[in-house]
């Protein structure tokens, strides 16, 4: 029987969350609230040094002190922090050599997400190391970082493995007390990455990781820490789906980068969580802090598309420190229904010579709102700093809004900034274009907006960009009547 | 005393001086209770976020004007734009000065705040527009607390004021430092047309606070004009609130010209109310020393079909800090929407600073919004041109600011004005050249 538009329509209608399902893993959680033994416990649990279990407190201290910010243009209940169980892991924890020793359950459930962990390790040369919930349980292709003298693991791994990088580097460029979700990050955080390449070593693959938000009323805090020493090299991959649930999520993470003299590091993300469902009930809340530092003639480069969750407040930023260092930020944020998106970037710029390109595209359907935020910070110091910042919206249906607040600061004559925004809509012509020659409206919107979309997709690695283009048409689908 | 504690406890003293059986009486009561809650702004407050009036607020200003302060004509005739025969509505030390000013009951409504506020003839256009755009937020509140003095200007339906009206406030530095709140009201009827210029002037060097509240109302098809000549002394400041609403196919066009002055901050508000409105809000500003000027621009879509320009160009030198802030909302029904926002500054030295927000906050998806931000400096290839070909390096410096500017200074549509301002351009840029070739 052959597949009509009806048929296409239905489908649409009835379509979930592709990934909403829950792994029934025992988990040993702890009691929901969170005071200094808490974060003690934490600690204890993860058999961290007095250092560590120390930083810890102080962050949590600072925490305690601090307010919710509100200033982002965004509206949701407030989290109750003390209603959030902050650690869970899955119980089983042996350490596994090869794939076959990782428990069936969870095996499965990786499949349903479309990571074949065989499969990536022989296709794509990524390695691949799978936070499920807060504990590392797969790590791939480690020992071939290992020969070039690269360190991918875990973090609470690399805190008792490595813990002199560990304290040179932590809360270098994100402070505990940086802001609220920091500081709570950094009380908390369960596990996440660490990254360390050494000098001169251009990382052969790209790395990635997988997080997932999984057990009821979890809250996750992942922490990332990427150090790219001198002359050093590195990509770096994540990507994110949830399972679909009622209540909301919580997740604040902080990602720190540091990329030492001449190094350069590219991170990409291509976040999809749960956004809640067409009544704006549920998803996610993504409070995300993600900054990096520049050194002299290094260069950080941010991706990033956001087509998930109910709230996201994310700014991943760059302090450009070291002379001729560069910056960049592309970035596609989609919202549909009610999700609210405030994001966008810093770029301080201290060194001479800096450089920084932003590319950011806002795409609102439904009842959405998208707000693009950003700064761009010339220092009296910094001469001959260049930045170019074009900020695009594209507005599906006149119940969404898009938004742009950049602030531009400048002390000093030799800089050189350009900020460009616009708002459009798909226009009733390119539509009738597509018809025309036989595309269907559906198929000509996703057309266009990948078009609308292109300079940011062309930015990210090779098997993250396919991925990223079929969750946009995902994410619009019915968006348009 | 804090400069707010005074002006809170002078509010008796200036009730008694006026005639309190009245409606604005209870609209400056209640305007007295809204400041007192809210104060003057800190930086805390976003729309504050790059300017401290605390420097300026530090001085123990004269609330309440002495008697009329005379001044002669051939002194302050500079100020004048005296080459153009205009209406004059002069102030000194926030008095009417009736012997320089040149008033009209003529078809239209050229005179004061003072006797529009007591007069039963005026009654109803008080009652109708007065207080009735501006917000109620700490600083427009104050001004209405103190409201009593200012321009009044009505042109009623299918008028054209014959000539522009030029409003100029003097002080003449009698005091040792003083505040004024002139308040202004300008009502132009359907198809009506004015031209206003608009003029603060301090005569020496203690320190003036200004807080001006101007009201603008332009009914259907109405053309107003409005400019700000803004080029006062070291120790003046001044606070700028306009708030302008707009009926159907009414064109309305603020220019500000900010050349000096200590603190200057402009919040100009275009509140459209109907459809094919155009809006229009052009800035030069040209500052050095010490000297900071804000502007806060919002121009708030609410129906289809309607326009709106902003060009703010800026020239910062020294340690002269420039802030634009400038929002465009659309609201969802007002589709069909063409908003253009454009910012463009050179910095002359390392220490000027420069702070651009330019936002949009957009509901409706069938709009063509823009905006866009510059920072940046002379071109050096022009620049050696000129050298090259015998004009001397400050001569194509100006040139080229001046060029710069130009694009907002084509919209100035009375001859003799664009004169002045070119020459104050020239005298800006410490060059002898006449820019009208």
């Amino acid at each position: 029987m052959a597949y009509t538009e009806d048929d296409l329509k239905k489908e649409l209608e009835t379509k979930e969350y592709e990934y909403g399902f829950y792994t029934d893993i025992e988990s040993d959680t702890f009691p929901v609230g969170l005071n200094e033994d808490i974060v003690r416990a934490i600690s204890k649990k993860k058999e961290e040094p007095e250092w560590m279990t120390e930083w810890r407190l102080e962050a949590f201290r600072a925490w305690e002190q601090m307010e919710e910010p509100e200033w982002a243009n965004v509206t949701y209940e407030k989290p109750d922090f003390q209603n959030i169980s902050y650690y869970s892991a899955p119980n089983k924890k042996p350490k596994y050599n090869s794939i076959d020793e990782v428990d069936p359950e969870l095996l499965d459930t990786f499949k349903r997400l479309g990571i074949s962990l065989d499969e990536q390790k022989k296709l794509a040369g990524v390695a691949v190391d799978i936070v499920m919930d807060s504990v590392s349980v797969a790590t791939t292709f480690k020992e071939t970082l290992a020969e070039k003298g690269i360190i991918f693991c875990s973090i609470s791994e690399a805190i008792q493995e490595h813990p002199e990088l560990v304290k040179k580097y932590i809360g270098a460029v994100v402070p505990q007390k940086d802001n609220f979700y920091a500081a709570l990050n950094s009380a908390v955080f369960s596990d996440g990455s660490f990254c360390y390449i050494p000098k001169g070593v251009r990382c052969p693959m790209e790395l990635s990781t997988y997080f997932r938000i999984n057990q009821a009323g979890t809250g996750q805090f992942e922490r990332t820490l990427v150090v790219a020493d001198q002359g050093s090299y590195v990509s770096y991959l994540e990507g994110c789906t949830a399972p679909s649930r009622d209540e909301n999520q919580l997740h604040a993470a902080v990602v720190e980068l540091i990329a030492l003299d001449d190094a350069e590091i590219k991170y990409s993300t291509v976040q999809n969580w749960y956004p809640g469902n067409a009544e704006g009930k549920g998803g996610v809340y993504n409070f995300v802090t993600k900054r990096g530092i520049c050194e002299n003639n290094a260069k950080i480069s941010w991706t990033q598309v956001e087509t998930g969750s109910a709230i996201t407040w994310k700014y991943p930023s760059c302090i450009l420190k070291g002379d001729n260092s560069v910056g960049e930020f592309y970035s596609i944020a989609v919202t549909n229904n009610f999700q609210q998106a405030d994001t966008g970037t810093k770029m301080i710029h201290l060194g001479k010579n800096t450089k920084s390109t932003i590319i950011s595209k806002g795409i609102s359907a439904g009842k959405s709102q998208n707000s693009y935020r950003g700064l761009v910070q010339i220092s009296s110091r910094a001469t001959n700093a260049r930045n170019f910042s074009q900020c695009d919206s594209l507005l599906m249906g006149n119940e969404c809004g898009a938004h742009t607040f950049p602030y531009i600061e400048t002390k000093n004559k030799t800089a050189q900034i350009e900020h460009e925004a616009t708002t459009s809509k798909i226009g009733e012509d390119q539509i009738f274009y597509c018809n025309q020659r036989g595309i269907d409206t559906e198929k000509a919107i996703a057309l266009i907006v990948n078009g609308f979309s292109k300079e940011v997709l062309n930015k990210l690695p090779m098997e993250f960009a396919v991925e990223a283009q079929k969750l946009l048409e995902i994410s619009l689908e019915g968006s348009v009547g | 005393m804090e400069l707010k504690d005074k002006l809170v406890s002078s509010f008796l003293a200036f009730e008694n001086t006026v005639d309190v059986d009245t409606a604005v009486h209870d609209i400056r009561s209640q305007a007295i209770k809204t400041f007192e809650e809210k104060g003057f702004p800190t930086k805390k407050e976003e729309a504050w976020k790059y300017t401290s009036l605390n420097t300026v607020l530090k001085h123990d200003y004269s609330i309440f004007p002495k008697e009329e302060n005379a001044l002669d004509f051939k002194d302050i005739k500079k100020y004048f734009l005296h080459d153009l025969d205009t209406y004059k509505i002069v102030f000194i030390d926030g008095k009417y000065s009736s012997h320089l000013s040149e008033t009209t009951h003529d078809k239209i409504d050229v005179c004061l705040m003072s006797s529009a506020l007591t007069h039963e003839k005026y009654r109803l256009i008080i009652e109708n527009y007065f207080n009735k755009v501006a917000p109620k937020d700490g600083l427009t509140s104050l001004n209405t607390a103190f409201s009593r003095e200012g321009a009044y200007i009505y042109i009623p339906k299918n008028k054209l004021a014959d000539k522009p009206i030029q409003i100029i406030h003097f002080s003449t530095g009698n005091e040792a430092a003083q505040m004024l709140q002139p308040r202004n009201l300008i009502v132009v009827g359907e198809n009506s047309h004015v031209q206003i210029i608009e003029r603060h002037q301090s005569l020496t060097d203690n320190p003036v606070l200004t807080n001006a509240v101007t009201e603008i109302f332009a009914d259907k098809r109405a053309i107003v004009d409005y400019y700000k000549i803004q080029n006062d002394n070291q120790n003046a400041s001044l606070i700028d609130n306009t708030y302008i609403e707009q009926h159907a196919q009414s064109v309305a066009s603020v220019h500000t010209f900010a050349f000096g002055g200590n603190i200057t901050r402009n919040n100009l508000n275009f509140y459209q109310k109907g459809e094919g409105i155009d809006s229009i809000l052009n800035g030069i500003t040209i500052i050095e020393g010490k000297q900071h000027v804000d502007h806060n621009t919002l121009v708030h879509h609410t129906e289809p079909n309607c326009e709106s320009h902003q060009d703010y160009k800026g020239i910062f030198g020294e340690k002269a800090t420039g802030v634009f802030n400038g929002k465009i909302i659309v609201n969802k029904e007002a589709q069909k929407t063409n908003a253009f926002q454009s910012n463009n500054n050179i910095l002359l030295s390392d220490k000027a600073t420069i702070n651009s927000k330019p936002q949009l906050e957009i509901f409706a998806d069938d709009v063509k919004c823009s905006h866009g931000c510059t920072i940046g400096q002379l071109d050096d290839n022009a620049l050696f041109y000129m050298k090259s070909r015998g004009i001397g390096e400050k001569e194509a410096r100006a040139l080229l600011m001046y060029a710069f500017a130009n694009n907002v200074l084509s919209s100035v549509k009375i001859p003799q004005l664009k004169s002045r301002i070119n020459k104050l351009i020239a005298t800006k840029l410490g060059v002898n050249i006449g820019f009208d070739l």
